[in-house]
């Protein structure tokens, strides 16, 4: 069971990617938490199942409509081709866009947790000795909710290396662009090349055993369970 | 009153459960998807000459109907969109030997849904002037080897490469395409063609000669219960009127020779 050049490629590629959308993630996510963890608004519901549809969501439609959207004729294609980005379906900036949007909640729901765990209560003492509100927010609630921050990257990364079916539907299987390793593996299964596909799953179950077990020998304190506060 | 009701409706959907299971004969048919609307369309036929018979679909890539085939799953026919898989089952002795014969021929051709781009030739392949170029995988579909073949024919093969879009089968090649994402693309005529013609956009018609003849066999799979009824819808699927339904669809003409069988040896 060798992995071959070709195979390292979709490796990096994968790696590669699920980088850049955990960074993004991190500062989109970040902001959309803390909304949602102190706003009274009506739309916080709203907003709240908006978050959290691709956890339902088959793949395949979320992949369906990004396909839609990207090409000419939809509005997502429409805004890149008018700032002159091109179109983004079967290129690297478009599955990084696809990937943020279907792991979001990965990575809202940890912070958001972690953000109401920690309160109002600190923020507003650090607010009476003359902190300014961004002040607070990062010498106070960031340090405090670590955790959960720790746990939403990992969620993040994780969720976007096992990504399948949005990037099936969208990539169009280009080496060094969108050949990501579970579309390399579906296609060594397809073509019956079950000795690749051995080597390649074998990697990303070691690999997502691996990422399992770092969430879950964090210490009790710096674990937030994914989707329900600890502190709470 | 509510409560009485749900405890009549229990015994009527034990009946309708056990009702489904008592129907004389219901054959499972394992079809590869681009082929899958068409044969809804010729079940329909074929139950206006047989009425007992019951046809269900299962349709799929021929690799994961081939997959789950081998690992047990209790289909009675097998409908690829190759020769390859259906004539391994008869290696493996999971199909029955001198059931295997063609009954499609793919056809491959160049599609655009702008109805301008195409100009019944390959000239704008050969200008090179699109940006995006939808194909077939090529290690899995046909229809990619086949264009593979021709782009190769043009000698166009490699200052293409950078400008192909890989759909996992020619259904997801046909989707880059309509939805525009690549201009142009090698899709499978059925997926174009109805009742003799082109549905929209512009197309050339590749001449038959330019590629491998991509041949979908099919196969009567040994696990099958109900062996003579399946036969008879592989029977039908042999006469010519529909032969001729299925060319009709963007598939080629057959002639009786191709209908023959082809494991007489085993």
């Amino acid at each position: 069971m060798w992995i071959s050049e070709n195979d390292w490629q979709t490796i990096a590629l994968t790696l590669k990617l699920a980088s850049v959308v955990t960074v993004i993630l991190l500062l989109v996510g970040t902001p959309v938490a803390w909304w949602l963890a102190k706003t009274r608004s009506r739309f916080r519901v709203i907003v709240s199942v908006v978050v959290a549809l691709p956890l339902v969501l088959p793949p395949t439609v979320l992949g369906f409509y990004l396909l839609i959207a990207m090409g000419p004729h939809g509005f997502l294609g429409a805004f890149t081709q008018f700032m002159g980005l091109g179109y983004w379906a079967f290129t690297f900036q478009g599955l990084v866009f696809a990937s943020v949007l279907y792991s979001l909640p990965f990575v809202v729901q940890p912070i958001q947790n972690a953000i109401e765990a920690v309160g109002e209560r600190p923020v507003e003492v650090a607010k009476t000795l003359g902190a300014s509100s961004m002040d607070a927010f990062f010498t106070v609630v960031l340090p405090l909710a670590k955790p959960g921050f720790i746990t939403a990257a990992i969620l993040g990364f994780a969720h976007t290396v096992g990504e399948f079916g949005v990037i099936l539907m969208i990539g169009g299987n280009i080496p060094e662009e969108t050949r990501v390793v579970s579309v390399q593996i579906y296609e060594h299964v397809e073509s019956l090349d079950y000795s690749n596909a051995h080597a390649l799953s074998a990697v990303m179950l070691g690999f997502s055993f691996i990422v399992l077990l770092l969430l879950y020998s964090l210490k009790p304190k710096y674990r937030v369970s994914a989707f329900y506060g600890s502190g709470r | 009153m509510i409560k009485k009701n749900c405890l009549l409706s229990l015994p009527f959907f034990l009946s309708l459960l056990l009702g489904i299971s008592a129907k004389a004969a219901e054959i499972k048919l394992a079809v590869a998807s681009n082929f899958a609307p068409l044969m809804q369309e010729l079940i329909a036929d074929f139950k206006a000459q047989y009425a007992e018979a019951d046809v269900i679909l299962i349709s799929g890539s021929s690799g994961k109907l081939y997959a789950q085939i081998k690992h047990g799953a209790p289909y009675d026919i097998f409908l690829s969109a190759d020769q390859d898989k259906p004539s391994r089952l008869v290696e493996e002795g999971l199909a029955v030997a001198g059931s295997r014969f063609t009954y499609a021929r793919g056809q491959v051709v160049l599609w655009s849904r702008d109805p301008s781009l195409i100009t019944s030739d390959e000239g704008v392949l050969v200008d090179g002037s699109f940006e995006k170029l939808a194909i077939a995988n090529s290690k899995l579909a046909p229809y990619g080897q086949a264009a593979v073949e021709v782009l190769n024919k043009l000698g166009i093969l490699q200052v293409t490469r950078n400008k192909w879009v890989q759909g996992e089968n020619i259904a997801q090649t046909f989707q880059f395409v309509e939805t525009g994402n690549a201009a142009l693309g090698f899709v499978a005529k059925s997926q174009i063609w109805r009742d003799g013609r082109l549905s929209h956009g512009s197309v050339w018609l590749i001449p038959d000669d330019w590629y491998s003849p991509i041949n979908q066999d099919a196969v009567l799979l040994k696990r099958s219960s109900h062996q003579k009824l399946a036969a008879l819808l592989l029977d039908f699927l042999k006469q010519k009127e529909v032969r001729a339904k299925i060319a009709s669809f963007g598939y080629q003409e057959l002639d009786a020779e191709n209908t023959e069988k082809q494991d007489v040896e085993e």
